[in-house]
């Protein structure tokens, strides 16, 4: 410990000084409103080289608080349809460049198929299904659950019963590990049989979380949610 | 032993100064920011964390023992200690390679309590090897900032070097990849650099294979490319240690 005098030897004047900056400080913060991420500000997404640079050798560290980042862009709490007004392009240059950075991380499929393919925008969900499509090849077996929920988004949300055949298809002949459920492997006589979204969506969780897919808490609440706000949604 | 006494006082020298304090407060710290993050995360959370936490603490490690090393080498110079110690009946490098065991054996303690909270949220095994490889590149940056703080006459242009190799060597391979990207003009300029950066990687640590989060999230490496990570490390740390031993003999006072 340094030797210190005693506070009364410290003026008067500077305790005033140092009370007022405090306070105006504190006034002055809290007159600013917090910053909200509009759509707007979403910037065009950076190459995956140089997120890796920039990472300084954490790549998946990084991969992971920029998906944070990203999904705090038009997400404000009062926002009625988040989203929806995002430039989808950059949008999913960044959840390219964000797999890129870490192909193992399923946080960019998840977020693309769960959250971003469902707005009501059949263009802009188009987009994003297609993405979700296109990484899907390259991992099926690591990947098949994105492609599942956009198969079902496909169905029921752009109601493009072709395009979810597409994607059951793909996800029947390419994901072939033991792991991926019998559903799944099904996945195209389970696109066709007549259920609606709710009882196919009921399957598909429950499916994932019996075959031990869901293994993490705050993704099985997620979709729970999820489900319940699906419920709602056809019980009006 | 007279190494060991510098070692002993090295590791006083850090109690004394406060560093377990920081230490503490910078796992508080990485642990509460964690949380946070995973909190916001719609999956991965558990992967969230445990990659967060890893990445704050490493960088906080390293800070904290690169400013220690520094500080204490510096203020024992300006102090004129360090002229004292040279006038005992103690070899130079003894003198020198006792302050190194020190401050590696700190880098040590240092990677030890920083690898327990991952504990919760990773495998035993890959957080063993983590920690393992953190201790290890601690011992590196402690070599460096060692030979920084005896060659360097100034506190912050020792510290500043000190960040800046280590950021340096932590990025060699992106630099590299995107030196040799499939865009990159074909010019002669654009082959220079190219081979400047590829000239600079030869003489780095390959400090981007060490102490990975992947092992954290994805499972532990396999034997022979971690034993190969850890080795090259130890190749550097000797690099180094006799770097700065070859210096401090030449050193008057």
């Amino acid at each position: 410990m340094r030797d210190e005098r005693p506070l009364s030897d410290v003026p008067a004047w500077l305790w005033l000084v140092l009370g007022a900056a405090l306070a105006a400080q504190i006034a002055v913060r809290a007159l600013q409103a917090p910053l909200a991420l509009g759509s707007a500000d979403l910037p065009p997404a950076p190459s995956s080289a140089a997120l890796r640079l920039a990472s300084f050798g954490e790549p998946e560290a990084m991969a992971r608080l920029a998906m944070l980042y990203l999904q705090a862009f038009d997400y404000g709490g009062t926002n009625p349809s988040p989203y929806r007004e995002l430039n989808y392009a950059h949008l999913v240059d960044w959840l390219r460049a964000l797999l890129e950075l870490d192909p193992r991380s399923e946080y960019p499929l998840f977020a693309a198929a769960r959250v971003y393919a469902e707005v009501p925008d059949p263009v802009k969900s188009r987009m994003v299904l297609e993405f979700v499509y296109r990484e899907f090849l390259a991992d099926p077996d690591r990947r098949w659950p994105a492609l599942a929920h956009a198969a079902l988004l496909a169905k029921h949300r752009l109601h493009d019963l072709p395009l979810a055949r597409r994607y059951a298809a793909a996800i029947q002949r390419y994901a072939r590990s033991p792991a991926v459920p019998l559903w799944a492997r099904q996945m195209e006589v389970f696109i066709l049989e007549d259920m609606n979204e709710l009882e196919a969506a009921r399957i598909v969780l429950g499916g994932m979380l019996a075959s031990g897919a869901i293994d993490d808490p705050a993704e099985a609440r997620f979709l729970r949610r999820e489900l319940e706000a699906l419920e709602h949604r056809l019980a009006r | 032993m007279p190494a060991l006494i510098l070692a002993r006082l090295a590791l006083l020298e850090a109690r004394r100064g406060g560093l377990l304090w920081l230490a503490a407060f910078a796992l508080a710290a990485a642990i509460a920011l964690g949380g946070f993050f995973a909190a916001l995360a719609i999956t991965e959370g558990r992967l969230v964390q445990a990659a967060l936490v890893a990445a704050i603490l490493r960088i906080c490690a390293v800070f904290l023992l690169a400013a220690q090393v520094v500080a204490s080498i510096r203020r024992e110079i300006d102090e004129r200690r360090l002229e004292f110690t040279l006038a005992l009946p103690v070899g130079r490098s003894t003198q020198y390679l006792g302050r190194l065991a020190g401050f590696a054996a700190l880098g040590v303690l240092l990677a030890v309590a920083f690898s327990l909270p991952l504990f919760l949220w990773a495998p035993a095994a890959p957080v063993a090897l983590w920690g393992a490889s953190l201790a290890f590149e601690l011992a590196l940056v402690a070599a460096a900032a060692l030979f920084f703080a005896m060659t360097l006459a100034q506190h912050v242009a020792a510290l500043a070097a000190t960040a800046a190799f280590y950021l340096l060597a932590r990025s060699m391979s992106a630099l590299q990849a995107i030196a040799s990207g499939p865009l990159a003009d074909e010019s002669t300029w654009h082959e220079l650099g190219r081979r400047a950066v590829d000239g600079v990687a030869l003489l780095l640590p390959a400090l981007d294979r060490v102490t990975r989060t992947e092992w954290l999230l994805y499972g532990a490496p396999d034997t022979r490319s971690y034993a190969m990570a850890l080795g090259a490390m130890v190749l550097y740390i000797l690099l180094l240690a006799a770097a700065g031993l070859f210096d401090f003999a030449r050193r008057s006072a």
